[in-house]
Parts: C-alpha cells; structure tokens; sequence
C-alpha cells in the first residue's frame, strides 16, 4: 500500500501541482517524503497504542487517479436525498468517490467562495499558497499523506464581515464494486467576524471496505465565527481517518461536534490552536459502538494566548466488543495566563467486552490558569433504572431512555431543529428504541 | 387489594424483613411507622419489585394473585404506584416527557390507546393544579436541581397522572417544610377514592394530621409489631418508639 501511494504521487505530481507555486509544491513533496520515511503508524507509536491500522489498510484498495474527473461514476439526488438534512436550506457540496459531483451540488461565489479545491487549484492559487498546508506541516503520516495527494474537497472562503447565509452540507460518498481509498481535503478562512456552518458527513454506498482519509484546515480570523457538525454514521464496513485543525485569531469562536455512530473505524484527530487573547473552542463529542466498532478521538487545544477559554465534553456508549479511545491533550504555554480550560469525558461501557481507554494529558506551563478535567467509566445507574421502571417503563425502553438522557448534552449547541431532530432520531434508532420525544 | 404474607426479605446476607403481614382493601389508607432502621423502605422497594433484594419465604398478593416474580414495571402496569423517598435525577429528560412515557407505557401494556398531546397536555395541566406547580416545571430535566420539595411534589404529579391502585408513599413527608407538606397531602387527598388505596410510610405522625390514616402499623425489626387506629399514630408522637421497643422485646 505505502509504494502504490508514493508512486501515485510521483507519478502525478505534475497534474496535482499545476496550477500551484513552487513554495505549494514543496509543501506537497515534503510531505509525501515525511509519509515515506514514517510510514503508516503502528501500535508502536504512542499515539495509535489502542487503535490498530492493520484492519483498515487490509483491503486491497483500488486507487484512482488523483486529478480525474468524475467518469461514469454517478449518483441521482434520490440516492443521496436520506443522507441529507433535507428540511435544511443549505449550500450543498457533494463528493463521489473522492471526485467533485456538480450534478448534485449547490455552490457559491456570490459574496463568498462555497466550492470546491480542484476548482480552487486554478482560480485562486494566492490564497492556496497562503493556506494549503500551512497547520499540517507536523501532523502524523496521514495527514502528510492527505497534503501530497489531496485534490478535491471542501472549499470556503469567506470575507470579513460577511456571515454565510445557510448552513454547508458537505457529502462525499463512496460507491463501485472493489475496495476504494480516497483523500479529502478540506480548506476552510473565514475573515475578521465572518461566519460559517458546516455539517459534514462521509457515506459509503458500497458493500465493500472503503477507507476515507481527510484532512480539515480552519482559518479563523479575528471575531470569526465556525460551527462544524461532523456526522460519522457511516456503513458497517467503512473507515474513516480524519485529522482537522483549527488556527483561531483574537475572540474567535469555534465550536465543533463529533457524532460517531456507524463505521468500521473512527480515528479523529481535532487540533484548535488559540493563537490570540479572547478565542474560544469549544467542542463536542457522542459516541456510540457496537458489534467490532472502533472510535478513537485525539484532540488537542493548544493555549497559546492568554484569556482564552476551552470547553470539552465528550461522551461514549460501548457495547458488544467495541472499543473505545479517548485522548485529550491540552497544552497551556507559558504565557496563556488566565487561560479557562475545560474537559470531561463520560464513558458507559455496557458489555464486558466493550473497552474504552481514556486519558486526559494536561499539561500547563502557565502558573494563573482555571484547567479542570475529568473522566469517568461506568454502567448505567441501576437506581435510575429501577426509577423508570418503577413507573411503568419497560426496561429496554428503560435504558434507551437513560442512554439517550446521558447523550443528550454532546448535542448542545446544535440549533437547527431539523438537524437536531435528525440526530436525535439516529441516536434513539441507533439505542433501538422509536422514542418519540416532543410533546 | 394487597395482602403480604409472612414476607421475609434479605439483602446480602442480611435478612430486612423478618415475617411481614399487612392486608389493604380498596379505598383504604394505611400508615406504617418505625424507628430508623425497622425496614421501612425496604418493604416498599420489595413490593415495587427491587430486584436487589431477595424474597426468602411468604408471599406477596395482588388481587389475590401472587406479583413476586413480576417485573417492576409490570407491578406499575397492575397499578402500584411507589413515590421515592429519594427520587433519582435524569438529566436530559424532561418531566413531560417521561410522565407521556411512562403513562403511555402504562395504557399501552392494559391494551389502551396512547393518550394524544391534547388529552395529555389538558391531564398534565389538572395535576399541575391540583399540586399548585407551574407549567414550567414541565419542560425542566426529571428532579435535576429540583428542591426537597419539588421533588416530592414531582412525584405526587406522577401519582396524579398515572392514577394508580395502590400507591406507596416512602417517607414523603422528610425534607418537607410544612406549606409543601401541605400541598402534598392535598396532592394525595385530592386522589383519594373508594378504589384508590395507600401505605404511607413516614417516621413522624406530622403528615398523618393531613393524610388521616385508616389503620396504623409500627414496623419494628422487619416485623409489624402493632397495629391501630390513627391514635396509635398520636401515641407514638407523644412517648416515641421506645416502649413499643421494650413491649416486643
């Protein structure tokens, strides 16, 4: 896998730095250089101990070409219409096998830029000098590996003082008859106090393994404003390795939630970097596994700046023999002083084959900081359930309801209702029970 | 209605109730008294159906069939209906939403239709009355940073809504100020009937002044050592427990 990969690099280079700068392409290089030295981690690596790569990278994948166009592949919007938050009126931009599908998008240029990145490669090759690859340059072998071969993806630009009007939807799926691995990559700027909202999502309509691997950059200038609702409820036998990175200016605000519910393996990596006094990150994370599922959640806040605050709160349910990673690193330098730190991981584990291993790594080079954490295993509470039972509900319903209960606050910050309804109907479908909840 | 039979309970290995034997007909209101530690609480939860006690011998009866290997929720499905002592907090579940659960759980078991949101919405709105609770509680999290107070109320309105047989009251009246002591009583009073029974289980002879008992029972050491009338009920508040003690031993 690690030789077909570089040569499709080599090979291609030229398509896939066309359009760029030297400084552009030598990002890429280098990058693919990195991925060749390392290689894919292994559970050797002090960041992959719990979660082997070996299942993911099984498969013998079929690779395409990097900068070709959409073929004879296709999808009719009543393929995809169920994946989508419908009632939601949103920009639309929808990915087929790693490859733009125009056929089933809804982009803009009016005011600000909702397309894609092959489009972007030629038209504003300034601003993908500015900011391809700028946050990724020491991440892992993934994300060195998404920069050398990245082609299309999400693409939002938006200018100061401009608040984009509708929510972004941003689909890629995955169909064909063999084993696919595709790169996504992402590039999101937004100006001084512009605004944006994205739900992203990854879907597999095929039956056979797919590998996702994408890579997110967020550029947050002063006073910006990003929400990003990542949906992970992808089919049983799909992988997804993500690795998205936030760089916030002064009193910025990013709010992040992470719902992993389908899937053959979840690695995400979430890196909020606070670079100026006032930014805020918050995020959010649900989890729920089943059968052989495996979620594994890296974050990282990166105080850099004094007076910024963060807020963590992330939550798993573990059945069956899934397996659940959680690992929290917050980094406070020595000059974010006054810094409001917060995280807390809650686990249900409901099986005795389900495992999760949690830790939270702080570390704090500052000396007038508020940092608290906290993590917590366990099943559910026994006096609850006999609470509810007590009154009549039967115990299934019983727990679904307490399940549900304890998820619930991972969803916070989520306006939309339709979205919300959405996600609350997943969850409930998810805990096999058809709770209806609004009176 | 209810009638338990030399009813013998443990926990562990350590036996609660030691012989219990207490029969309620329809409409009637019984008291049970005891000093800290009789069993009390125990007896209720082995009659709501806590799965971690173990019934060792004697039965319990309902309607003359016996309810011991019945599920919790199957007991509520009869009828019973047990107000907690200490009533658990769910966060992200709403009083209105679990009240329509629970209540829907109920129609649904004895073959009857759901409830639609009108008649449920008008139905919550005569308990809330009845217990002089305001609409809003509805939409706040199930007793999550509910006062004392509000708790039990919370779960006086569950009783109002669900309408039971036979409710169990454990120990409402603790943690109760005397206007929501009030408020309570006239909670239950307001349901009280000729088909509707009660135990109601309290430490003090305080909430028998509002919820005026037909029999009164002192459990003492797993076992019902006396019975009365309501007088039993004053006695007891005068000279306390101590020469029942010296009585029974």
């Amino acid at each position: 896998m690690n030789d077909r990969l570089s040569a499709q690099y080599w090979l291609h280079e030229k398509e896939l730095t066309a359009y760029s700068s030297e400084a552009v392409r030598d990002r890429r290089r280098s990058a693919m250089e990195r991925f060749e030295a390392v290689g894919f981690p292994t559970v050797r690596d002090e960041d992959w101990k719990y979660s082997s790569l070996k299942p993911v990278l099984a498969p013998h994948y079929g690779l395409r070409p990097p900068c070709a166009p959409l073929e004879d592949e296709h999808l009719e919007y009543k393929d995809i219409k169920r994946f989508l938050v419908n009632e939601l009126d949103s920009y639309r931009v929808v990915f087929l096998n790693g490859r733009y599908s125009s056929w089933l998008s809804d982009t803009t240029h009016r005011g600000f830029d909702v397309c894609t990145l092959s489009a972007a490669w030629k038209k504003y090759p300034e601003t993908i000098d500015r900011y391809f690859a700028q946050l990724t340059e020491n991440l892992g072998p993934l994300a060195q590996l998404n920069t050398a071969l990245a082609w299309d993806g999400l693409y939002v630009v938006v200018p100061d003082n401009v608040v984009v009007d509708r929510p972004i939807q941003v689909l890629s799926f995955t169909t064909g008859t063999e084993p696919l691995a595709t790169q996504i990559r992402n590039l999101v700027v937004l100006g001084v106090n512009a605004q944006a909202e994205i739900i992203e999502r990854h879907q597999s309509l095929s039956d056979h393994p797919t590998w996702t691997n994408a890579v997110d950059e967020a550029y947050l200038a002063a006073g910006a404003q990003l929400r990003w609702v990542k949906l992970q409820h992808d089919a049983p036998e799909a992988s997804l390795t993500q690795h998205t990175r936030i760089q916030q200016a002064r009193d910025s605000r990013a709010q992040v939630n992470t719902i992993s519910t389908g899937g053959r393996f979840i690695r995400n990596n979430l890196d909020f970097v606070l670079q100026e006094p006032g930014a805020d990150a918050r995020m959010l994370g649900l989890t729920l596994a089943k059968g052989k599922q495996l979620v594994d959640h890296h974050t990282l806040v990166d105080h850099q700046a004094a007076h910024c605050t963060s807020h963590e709160n992330y939550k798993g349910i573990y059945d069956d023999g899934s397996k659940g990673v959680f690992n929290g690193r917050i980094y406070v330098h020595e000059d974010a002083q006054k810094t409001d730190a917060y995280q807390q991981n809650a686990n249900l584990v409901l099986h005795e084959r389900a495992e999760v291993n949690t830790k939270p790594q702080l570390e704090i080079f500052a000396d007038d900081v508020k940092c608290s954490h906290g993590c917590t295993v366990g099943q559910l509470d026994e006096d609850a359930l006999f609470y509810l039972r007590a009154r009549g509900i039967k115990e299934p319903e019983a727990r679904a309801l307490l399940m549900l209960a304890f998820a619930e606050d991972a969803l916070a910050g989520i306006d939309h209702p339709s979205l919300n309804a959405k996600l609350h109907k997943l969850i409930a479908g998810k805990l096999g029970v058809d709770l209806t909840l609004d009176l | 209605m209810l009638e338990i039979k030399n009813l013998h309970a443990s926990i562990g290995d350590k036996e609660i109730l030691r012989g219990v034997n207490l029969t309620v007909k329809p409409g009637e209101v019984h008291a049970i008294m005891g000093p800290n530690g009789s069993g009390k609480s125990t007896l209720s939860s082995v009659i709501a159906g806590r799965e971690d006690y173990e019934v060792t011998s004697g039965d319990i009866l309902w309607d003359g069939q016996s309810i011991l290997e019945l599920a919790p929720e199957q007991r509520a499905h009869l009828g019973l209906f047990l107000s907690f002592q200490y009533p658990v907090e769910i966060p992200g579940v709403s009083v209105s939403n679990f009240v329509k659960t629970a209540l829907n759980a109920v129609r649904t078991a004895r073959g009857e239709e759901p409830l639609d949101a009108s008649a449920m919405l008008k139905k919550m709105r005569e308990a809330l009355q009845l217990l002089e609770m305001d609409k809003g509680f509805l939409s706040r999290s199930l007793n999550e940073g509910f006062s004392g107070g509000e708790k039990k109320r919370n779960e006086i309105f569950q009783m109002a809504m669900l309408e039971p047989r036979l409710a169990i009251l454990d120990e409402t009246d603790s943690g109760l100020d005397i206007d929501a002591l009030r408020i309570v009583a006239q909670g239950v009073n307001g349901l009280r009937s000729p088909k509707a029974s009660f135990v109601v289980i309290t430490h003090y002879q305080r909430l028998l002044d509002y919820i005026v008992p037909d029999v009164v029972h002192v459990l003492y050491k797993g076992r019902i050592v006396k019975t009365g009338d309501k007088t039993l009920a004053q006695d007891l508040e005068v000279r306390g427990y101590d020469w029942i003690k010296k009585e029974v031993e």
